[in-house]
């Protein structure tokens, strides 16, 4: 008989997972939201907006890492391309955000200012149904995982893998960007989308709503988690691990590697679609920048840092570098090149493992 | 019929004056003509302005430049013009004893002044100098009009010159354009129907129309010779793209022939290749920079001191990044992908701050600037034409290199099969630092090249990472003569889809047919053979 799939998916983290997730979960749905909205601003315990703000951009990039380690860590498919999902979603959303300002903006047009300034009429025929909350959820997922499985099929069944797969993810991101940066594409170009004022009715900028958001965040990671690690236990996540290994030997038995990348790397970039709609809303601005090559590859360092196929190791990465970056790019900004730079080169020689790696191996030691 | 509207009046003077005696250039001119100049009717003075056009000596060009300037005045029937202190004839050449005290000078209008402009431009083409007959012709291209025909012709008669005579023909064809002879307007467009250049085919599109063009043979010759002329246009611009595409082709086969090197012979992509290129890049400005300060005599002559010097600053550079990093990261090419990113964020910082941040100014050399006109309207640069010979020089130099030296034969067996290499002797570690050092320094050769087409900054190598594992990846990997085919080819086809569709379409389509062509050949162009297992 059949293992329950409750208790599969229970089983799939030891119990001191659990425990930490709950910690977590406890902290980040409750505790936090509740220091920003209940506790006055005078407190030494306020959660201040910043901080708030940070902290949901960071669990968004976290969501990311997750993603971008479940084809990496997994699947051994290195995608420098992965910003191309996660402005997607961004932009998917981004545009249910852009008509909710209504006739707000500065030219009181029902059309977004961008449009207007075009000399635009009336809105191009993709972004019907834009102003439905539904709808652009749908949109959301369904963006990034349409581009990803069409590029995923071809790439995927001409075998193209290795730094091969890398440098094509890597123009794909690059000529997203070109296209996007274009007015004519109809996404605001050079700018973007920005000036956001409402979801859903509310106001964004409300103490209310960035709690919520930054609740959702971490509801979404953890549930990102819990998810890569039940897959990564099954049978699936084993194939998968094989396919990485020797993939010509897995063939040789008979499953079809095509299925399982396939599978693997759409999911990862609806992952980064659900990542960039946070993303969205809590720093309130989209722009093609997000698409640039430089973008994409910082998330393969956040995972290498955390320590690949570990999926805690990556939101560890995504956490520390980014803190790292905040802090950096505010007291040196001349040298944080030189350090991202140097993490880059240092850890790829000197931590394959990342961090997570290193926790291990010193607790192998303290334990002989 | 006493009235005589002007424009018979006109014709009539003209006729009249064609049958009077043609002026002696040598001596005086025609004094009637040159009282003519003074005359009342704007149609009057032109008629004497063509005809003194026509008379070609220095004495003509004097007077009419006098009445260009505002210099030529007159005195109840005298015409004359001061030489210094001395009032004298401008027909004569005479002193006119004493100068007249009361005189005003004679009114140039704009139609005039034009007239007068052309004629002094037409009294040039009978100048001794080539230079300035060519340049009076070429002057004449753009506003000759029907009285300047028997100037163009009697020019035309005489000039040997292939080039003037060209441009002249050209110009007389223009200005026959208005005659009201049918048979000389079918000869004139039919003339015209050889030209190559936009500016004739807007002369003749009028003539298409009835109301411009009442004869219909004309139309019908004016038709064909547009159509004979916008064949030549687009023949011009297929031939400008190629040219561009080949000199965009050059530049990515120098920035790729090295990532074909390095990836051929260890399998890692190296991703700061692009700063190699800013490394050579920078070497050029260094060595301007030195030139101008210690041997500014020879400033002209930097480039070709930057060449060695940007190979080796680039080889050095790159062999320095395989012993102390991408050596240590052998057999896990994703690994090194990352490596050589952090290292081309740190190359580029410290660009940064050696340089600054913004681009530097490195000059063409004077014999580097200008270009060829193969055909009308399409010249093409010699900065670009040297880099497409530079390119083609480095290009053989590396087949020297890779199938005469024994360093080539290393680079190739263990590009094919490293263990095997290993086992019979090659030292496989030296064979790769060397290999890197030969692309980086083949980078910076693309760098110069760079240097002298687009902006050196910091930034500059960034763009050209993808296109280049482009080329490696249609080439087939350590394959010199796939990588020449894929870059040109990829110069070419992009310059034809950005004339088509515009810049951001057309790097989209590119990497929509490399993708489409990998499908079909994995292996690209030209697959190394023999019989191999992945991984």
């Amino acid at each position: 008989m059949r293992t329950p799939f409750t208790l599969r998916f229970l089983a799939a983290m030891p119990r001191s997972g659990w425990i930490a997730m709950g910690c977590f979960a406890v902290v980040t749905l409750l505790l936090m939201p509740a220091l920003h909205l209940f506790v006055p601003e005078s407190s030494p315990f306020h959660m201040s907006n910043y901080a708030i703000t940070l902290g949901g951009k960071i669990m968004c990039y976290a969501i990311v890492a997750v993603a971008m380690d479940l084809v990496w860590g997994y699947a051994g498919i290195l995608s420098l391309g992965h910003g191309v999902f996660f402005a997607l979603g961004g932009y998917a959303f981004g545009m249910y955000l852009m008509r909710e300002i209504g006739t707000d903006g500065s030219y009181h047009s029902h059309l977004p200012d961008f449009m207007v300034f075009l000399d635009w009429k009336e809105l191009p025929w993709y972004w019907a149904g834009s102003d439905s909350f539904v709808w652009a959820l749908i949109l959301v997922l369904a963006v990034p995982a349409v581009v990803a499985y069409v590029f995923g099929y071809f790439a995927f069944r001409s075998r193209i893998k290795g730094v091969y797969f890398s440098i094509i993810t890597q123009a794909l991101t690059f000529a997203a960007m070109l296209l996007f940066f274009r007015n004519e594409t109809g996404f605001g170009g050079n700018n973007g989308f920005t000036d956001f004022k409402r979801i859903l009715g509310h106001d964004i900028t409300s103490p209310e709503m960035r709690a919520t958001l930054f609740a959702l965040s971490a509801l979404v990671l953890m549930l990102t988690l819990l998810a890569g690690r039940y897959l990564a236990m099954s049978k699936f996540g084993r194939v998968l691990a094989a396919i990485r290994d020797a993939e010509s030997r897995v063939m040789f038995i008979g499953y079809n590697p095509l299925h399982y990348k396939l599978f693997i790397w759409t999911v990862s970039a609806m992952l980064c679609g659900i990542a960039g709609a946070l993303y969205v809303p809590q720093v309130g601005i989209i722009n093609p920048g997000e698409m640039s090559p430089a973008n994409s590859i910082e998330i393969a360092i956040w995972v290498a840092v955390g320590g690949r196929g570990t999926l805690i190791g990556p939101v560890i990465g995504a956490g520390l570098v980014n803190a790292f970056k905040s802090f950096f790019t505010v007291a040196f900004p001349e040298y944080w090149l030189f350090f991202l730079g140097a993490l880059f080169v240092g850890v790829t020689l000197w931590l394959p493992e990342g961090v997570v790696g290193l926790w291990k191996r010193i607790r192998a030691r303290v334990a002989a | 019929m006493t009235d005589i509207g002007p424009t018979m009046k006109r014709l009539l003077l003209t006729l009249l004056l064609l049958f009077l005696p043609a002026s002696n250039a040598f001596a005086a001119l025609d004094p009637a003509l040159v009282r003519q100049l003074a005359a009342e009717e704007s149609d009057d003075k032109i008629a004497a302005i063509h005809r003194l056009g026509t008379s070609a000596g220095a004495e003509a060009a004097k007077v009419l430049k006098a009445m260009a300037d505002d210099e030529l005045l007159v005195a109840g029937d005298a015409v004359f013009l001061f030489d210094g202190e001395r009032a004298v004839d401008a027909a004569s050449g005479a002193a006119i004893e004493p100068a007249p005290e009361t005189y005003e000078s004679i009114t140039v209008n704009n139609r005039v002044r034009s007239e007068l402009s052309n004629a002094l431009a037409a009294l040039k083409l009978y100048d001794a100098d080539r230079g300035v007959r060519l340049a009076a012709a070429t002057e004449l291209q753009s506003n000759a009009g029907i009285g300047m025909v028997p100037v163009l012709a009697a020019a035309l008669a005489k000039e040997t010159d292939a080039e003037i005579r060209a441009l002249l023909k050209q110009a007389h064809a223009q200005a026959n354009l208005a005659n009201p002879d049918v048979a000389a307007r079918l000869a004139a467009v039919e003339s015209l129907a050889e030209s190559a250049s936009p500016a004739t085919r807007g002369l003749l599109l009028p003539l298409l129309e009835a109301a411009n063009e009442p004869d219909a043979t004309v139309r019908e010759a004016a038709a064909q010779a547009v159509e004979a002329i916008e064949a030549r246009l687009a023949f011009g611009e297929i031939l400008g793209q190629v040219f561009s595409g080949l000199s965009l082709g050059s530049i990515l086969l120098l920035a790729a022939l090295g990532l074909a090197i390095t990836y051929g012979v260890m399998g890692v992509i190296n991703m700061a290749h692009g700063e190699l290129l800013m490394v050579g890049a920078y070497a050029t400005y260094f060595m301007q920079t030195l030139f101008r300060a210690y041997l500014p005599e020879y400033v002209d002559w930097y480039l070709l001191a930057a060449i060695p010097v940007a190979f080796l600053a680039a080889a050095l550079v790159g062999m320095l990044l395989e012993r102390t990093v991408i050596r240590r990261l052998y057999g896990r090419p994703l690994e090194t992908l990352l490596a050589t990113w952090g290292l081309s964020l740190i190359l580029i910082q410290a660009a940064r701050m050696l340089f600054g941040a913004q681009n530097v100014e490195v000059a063409n050399p004077v014999w580097m600037s200008g270009g060829v006109e193969v055909m009308a309207g399409m010249v093409l640069p010699w900065n670009r034409i040297v880099i497409i010979g530079f390119t083609l020089f480095v290009l053989a130099l590396m087949w020297v290199l890779m199938q005469k030296t024994r360093l080539g034969l290393f680079v190739r067996a263990v590009t094919q099969n490293r263990p095997m290499a290993g086992c019979v002797g090659v030292p496989t570690a030296r064979v790769d630092t060397l290999a890197f050092g030969l692309g980086a320094g083949i980078a910076g050769l693309g760098g110069v090249a760079l240097s002298q087409i687009a902006n050196v900054g910091p930034d500059m190598g960034q763009g050209y990472i993808v296109d280049s594992f482009l080329v490696v990846v249609l080439g087939g990997v350590g394959q010199l003569a796939g990588a020449v085919w894929a870059a040109l080819g990829l110069g070419v086809v992009t310059k034809f889809l950005e004339g088509w569709s515009g810049a951001v379409i057309a790097k989209i389509v590119v990497l929509v047919i490399v993708i489409v062509f990998i499908q079909k050949r994995p292996q690209g162009l030209f697959a190394l053979k023999g019989r191999f297992v992945d991984n």
